[in-house]
């Protein structure tokens, strides 16, 4: 994909980092803010409800509709979550350990510190908060000096919140959605920037470097989901898109890219239907037709199967968007996949097909050919059909008509989903203003005291000064030091270096990093390794009771059982003296002639046969010494 | 519109002419603050002024850093689009909201953050529409208190409210209510409403109406819809059933105890199943034992006599003579003992009780197990405490004994008449059985665990 001129395209780019902190407790209870990988103990079916005319303007009755009629389900853990997830007891005062790493970072980045924090609740009613609203509270807001430098200018800091992480979503169900409640209530660092980015690129720049900034503290949760950015993007003509949800950092410019790109095509969309003399009003009665009958002969499997089960079929006549519902909006995103969000999200059905993409799926050119002359369309109409039940279908078929009169205007502003490629989809329409009053429950927090403390105490170091600090303190290579950053291990690179002797601290930042890296590129959940068994494992290394070769392997166990105990697993793993003598003196005797013949020049020989046998459970300089002991014992003895 | 500040916020503020919910301009430092002036609850200090700013977000600003304050626009109503209009359908049993106090009686203005109460039906149909299918329900404001804050006195009023409702063709009557005292108000319906044609249904919220979680969706469809279509002339409560938002448990109002302080579930029935379980769809049986509603109409009488001045003691290991001596001296003409296991007090305040008793001051005897029965003849405590003239309540919860000696009192009863007034059920508070299955009060397998 040619990359477009942004700056002539007058791109804008906000980002919002939502960064999970690793404080000892959740926000607004005591229990731990600990992700679990075990089935719940037991499951909680609830409902969400605003009140009708609480809906807001855009088209209420179908959202309502779709409200009501969801069923969430909760699971719940006996012994790491407690009522206040279940929403079954008031919030407990906000946790101050959150709110100094939070007042922390707001220090780094220059930013002000309200002086009394308040507790909101945001109305949320997708199910992910058990309450219905998530509490967030705002800490400090952007001034003239919190910026941070990119390579393409400044980017100013907006506001930091610091909210409740939502509930984990397991799957999304026919009836609603299932979540986990054990990721609810961890605290949540949101810090957002203005819309001063105008490249993809400088997004990703600034990601990064907030990101590293949030990590320099020390106190944030690492591994995957811990953090993620939602990006504010619009083009010149174009409109504000939030885009929720992009986890992995490289997809950022990816997802920028596609976004402005998708925005020029909405425009060049818009711009043919007004050179085809169409406006919002040319769809306003745009009529619906039921072609259920029409269909019922249908070679169609997806069609037959649709109406067997009572499905209605419904028609869209969109007179004089012919060709444009197959206008790709975004690679393998056509303007008629925005339409079928629509139909989706509204009126809650499986999706559409429209005139452009048939024949297909099953129907013929002449049950095209059909439909066109019973709908009393030509070639340079389109259609929209849908198989659903009656109530289903009108309201899906209501969104896609709204959607084309948005069309007409332009780009709507939306609430949009990053999807693993780099495209977005349409989750919801961009809330107004949002829906935010007291969370009276909590009583808000005065700042003073805490800034004062972390002020005598001094704030963290900034990133460039962390890595300097690594490099010329430990010997670290930058990479390594910046990988120690990225991956939020330099407090306990720093506490593993100074408690354990005997191991270089290259060779502990390389385990940390590099070998945790390679095993998770394996597939190895290594995020469920504990922190404590990483460095027992590390000092049985130091103590020579598990071999350097044998990590690796160690990891993998532990990944797979996290309570094991890595001293158990190393007298596994790594092979006794008596055995590595036996080895070597069996391969002596085997090569013997060898020896005999060429002496120490066969060492590296003999030294690939035993290595192949005891690789991972002996260091190699133990096995080098030795072997090269027995060789000089069995030459010497020949003299 | 007022201003609710104190002190040197109050001082600065009104200076500048603010009020609560105008729209000020505030200079702190080098920043510029734009917001609404929200008020400022009283336990929180005189120090910081609070504006909901355009994002939604309430701070909180030094009045020290402030250097000035404009008011930049008054106040404003808030802007609601009003509900539809919904107009009685012919055929559905009409259904009275008698409303009391209490959140769900409520509903939040998101501009503000301020809670305000809800006034006409169709403000709570817009919220729980499924409650105009099942009956014309209207609206009957009576009072606006916290259930804490209800006094014995008052339950006549409801009573009296409700049996005119009845009296006026209501099918059933909802009593909207607090969920604190709660139980307390429906064990005086039930001794105070005779003849009723119908059920008195008690229902109210554990999370707030302004909460898109709140509880008060399935409450209020369930106690309307028993209240509606329910088979019993009895006062009931109708609340959640489990911590899922899947059925609500109607619990006999001389039977009900809330059991936890905050949990949707919190009231249980004690000694007795639930009479019956009401799910989205229909109301289940599980206890047949109630009154039914008569198939002719009658009357329904309000009989609102009551003596306030009864004592609900507790009975602890510290607990002596004096303090009884305090009850008495206080002016209280009746007590409820609430005694340990069987219904015991220490052997050594027993002889105080007597004297209690001697000087015409009737002592109940009910027991903090809550579960089970008083029996005063196992032990030689308890055989002194009857010879001190106790009136043991078997089974009555402590509460109920409480409300029912109120009643009792009231109507002036003494020696033997109410020796057996109290000893006897009267609408289900006291039994001579108690069925097994009444205890652990898990009613319906895993139901409690969702």
């Amino acid at each position: 994909m040619a990359d477009l001129d942004y700056r002539e395209l007058g791109l804008r780019v906000g980002i919002e980092i939502h960064q999970r902190l690793a404080t000892r407790e959740k926000l607004f209870c005591h229990c731990p803010p600990l992700m679990r990988h075990d089935e719940p103990h037991l499951w909680v079916r609830r409902r969400l409800r605003v009140s009708y005319s609480e809906l807001g303007s855009i088209d209420p009755a179908a959202r309502f509709e779709t409200l009501r009629a969801r069923v969430f389900e909760y699971g719940a853990y006996s012994d790491s979550t407690c009522e206040v997830e279940l929403d079954e007891a008031p919030p407990l005062p906000l946790n101050l350990e959150a709110l100094e790493v939070s007042i922390e970072v707001a220090l780094m980045l220059n930013m002000d510190v309200v002086d009394e924090v308040h507790v909101m609740r945001k109305i949320v009613v997708d199910g992910s908060n058990t309450t219905g609203f998530q509490r967030t509270a705002l800490v400090a807001l952007g001034g003239e000096k919190s910026a941070i430098e990119t390579s393409e200018g400044e980017v100013r800091l907006s506001t930091l919140c610091l909210e409740e992480e939502s509930a984990y979503i397991v799957e999304t169900t026919p009836q609603g959605a299932r979540y986990r409640l054990d990721r609810l209530g961890i605290p949540l660092i949101e810090l957002a920037t203005g819309a001063d980015i105008r490249s993809p690129d400088q997004a990703k720049e600034a990601a990064l470097k907030l990101g590293r900034i949030l990590r320099a503290t020390g106190r944030v949760q690492r591994g995957i989901g811990s953090i993620r950015q939602d990006l504010n993007v619009s083009i010149e003509g174009g409109a504000r898109q939030e885009i929720k949800g992009v986890q992995e950092l490289d997809l950022i410019s990816e997802v920028v890219r596609r976004e402005a790109l998708r925005q020029v095509n909405l425009l060049r969309i818009r711009d043919e239907m007004r050179s085809r003399g169409l406006s919002p009003s040319s769809f306003e009665s745009a009529e619906t037709l039921d072609v259920t009958e029409h269909l019922s002969g249908s070679k169609s499997k997806l069609v037959r199967r649709s109406l067997s089960r009572g499905s209605k079929a419904l028609l869209l006549k969109l007179p004089g968007m012919g060709g444009l519902l197959g206008r790709e909006v975004q690679p393998n995103r056509r303007f008629g996949t925005e339409l079928s969000d629509y139909a989706k999200v509204f009126g809650g059905v499986a999706g559409i097909l429209h005139s452009d993409e048939l024949p297909g799926y099953g129907i013929t050119e002449q049950e095209l050919s059909y439909l066109y002359r019973e709908a009393g369309l030509d070639r340079s109409d389109a259609f929209v059909l849908v198989l659903a039940s009656g109530e289903k279908a009108k309201l899906a078929l209501d969104a896609v008509r709204r959607r084309v009169m948005q069309a007409a205007l332009g780009v709507p502003e939306e609430t949009r989903r990053a999807l693993p490629d780099g495209n977005t989809a349409f989750m919801r329409p961009l809330p107004g203003s949002a829906r935010m009053y007291p969370e009276t429950d909590v009583l808000p927090v005065v700042t003073g005291p805490l800034v004062r403390k972390i002020l005598a105490r001094g704030l963290p170091e900034m990133p460039d000064r962390v890595i300097s600090r690594l490099v010329t303190h430990y010997g670290l290579t930058e990479d390594l030091a910046n990988m120690l950053l990225d991956d939020g291990r330099i407090a306990q690179f720093e506490r593993v270096a100074s408690e354990i002797s005997g191991l270089s601290p290259r060779f502990i930042a390389s385990t940390l990093t590099s070998t945790l890296r390679g095993l998770a590129g394996e597939g190895v959940a290594v995020h469920r390794i504990p922190d404590s068994a990483l460095e027992t494992t590390l000092r049985l290394v130091a103590e020579g009771r598990l071999a350097k070769e044998a990590i690796p392997n160690v990891f993998r166990k532990l990944a797979e059982n996290p309570e094991l105990d890595p001293s158990d697993l190393a007298a596994s793993l790594t092979m006794s003296e008596e055995e590595l003598d036996e080895i070597i003196r069996r391969v002596l005797y085997e090569e013997r002639e060898v020896v005999q013949r060429v002496g120490m020049r066969a060492f590296g020989r003999l030294m690939g046969r035993v290595m192949s046998v005891v690789r991972g459970r002996v260091d190699g300089s133990v096995v080098s010494r030795k072997l090269r002991a027995a060789m000089e014992e069995m030459m010497g003895g020949q003299k | 519109m007022n201003l609710s500040y104190s002190g040197r916020a109050r001082e600065l503020l009104e200076s500048a002419g603010a009020k609560d919910y105008d729209l000020l301009r505030v200079t702190a430092g080098r920043r510029i603050y734009e917001g609404i002036l929200m008020p400022r609850p009283e336990i929180l200090d005189d120090l910081h002024v609070v504006l909901k700013m355009s994002n939604g977000y309430n701070v909180g600003i030094d009045v020290e850093k402030i250097s000035s304050v404009e008011v930049l626009g008054r106040a404003r109503p808030p802007e609601r689009p009003s509900p539809p209009r919904v107009s009685p359908r012919e055929g559905l049993p009409s259904v009275p909201i008698v409303v009391t106090g209490g959140t769900i009686a409520s509903r939040v203005d998101y501009s503000t953050g301020a809670v305000k109460p809800t006034e006409t039906p169709e403000e709570l149909i817009d919220l729980i529409p499924e409650i105009a299918e099942l009956a014309n329900v209207s609206y009957v404001p009576l009072m606006a208190k916290l259930s804490e804050d209800i006094r014995p006195e008052e339950w006549g009023r409801i009573a009296k409210k409700v049996a005119e409702e009845f009296n006026s063709g209501a099918s059933g009557v909802v009593v909207a209510h607090g969920t604190d005292t709660m139980h307390y108000t429906a064990s005086a319906l039930a001794f105070m409403l005779e003849g009723l044609t119908g059920p008195v249904v008690l229902v109210g919220s554990q999370r707030s109406i302004d909460r898109p979680s709140t509880d008060a969706v399935l409450n209020v469809t369930a106690a309307v819809r028993v209240a509606a279509e329910g088979p019993m002339a009895e006062s009931v409560i109708v609340m959640h059933g489990s911590t899922s938002d899947d059925f609500a448990w109607v619990i006999r109002g001389v039977r009900a105890r809330k059991m936890h302080t905050s949990r949707r579930d919190a009231f249980m029935s004690v000694n007795e199943a639930p009479l019956a379980r009401v799910t989205e769809k229909s109301i289940e049986i599980l206890n047949p034992r109630f009154r039914r509603r008569p198939s002719e109409p009658t009357e329904v009488v309000a009989r609102v006599e009551i003596e306030p001045r009864v004592a609900l003691v507790h009975s602890w290991p510290g607990i002596e003579r004096d303090l009884l001596e305090a009850v008495v001296s206080s002016g209280y003409r009746g007590i409820v003992m609430a005694g340990t296991g069987l219904g015991h007090v220490p052997n050594r305040i027993v002889d105080e009780i007597g004297e209690i008793v001697d000087s015409g001051i009737p002592v109940v005897v009910t027991s903090q197990c809550l579960f089970g029965r008083v029996d005063l003849k196992v032990y030689a405590t308890g055989r002194r405490m009857l010879q001190a003239g106790v009136i043991p309540a078997a089974d009555t919860l402590p509460e109920v004994a409480t409300v029912k000696l109120m009643v009792a009192l009231g109507r002036g009863m003494e020696g033997e008449d109410l020796r057996r007034f109290m000893t006897t059920s009267q609408v289900g508070e006291l039994t001579e059985t108690i069925s097994p299955s009444a205890y652990p009060p898990c009613f319906s397998g895993g139901a409690r665990g969702g």
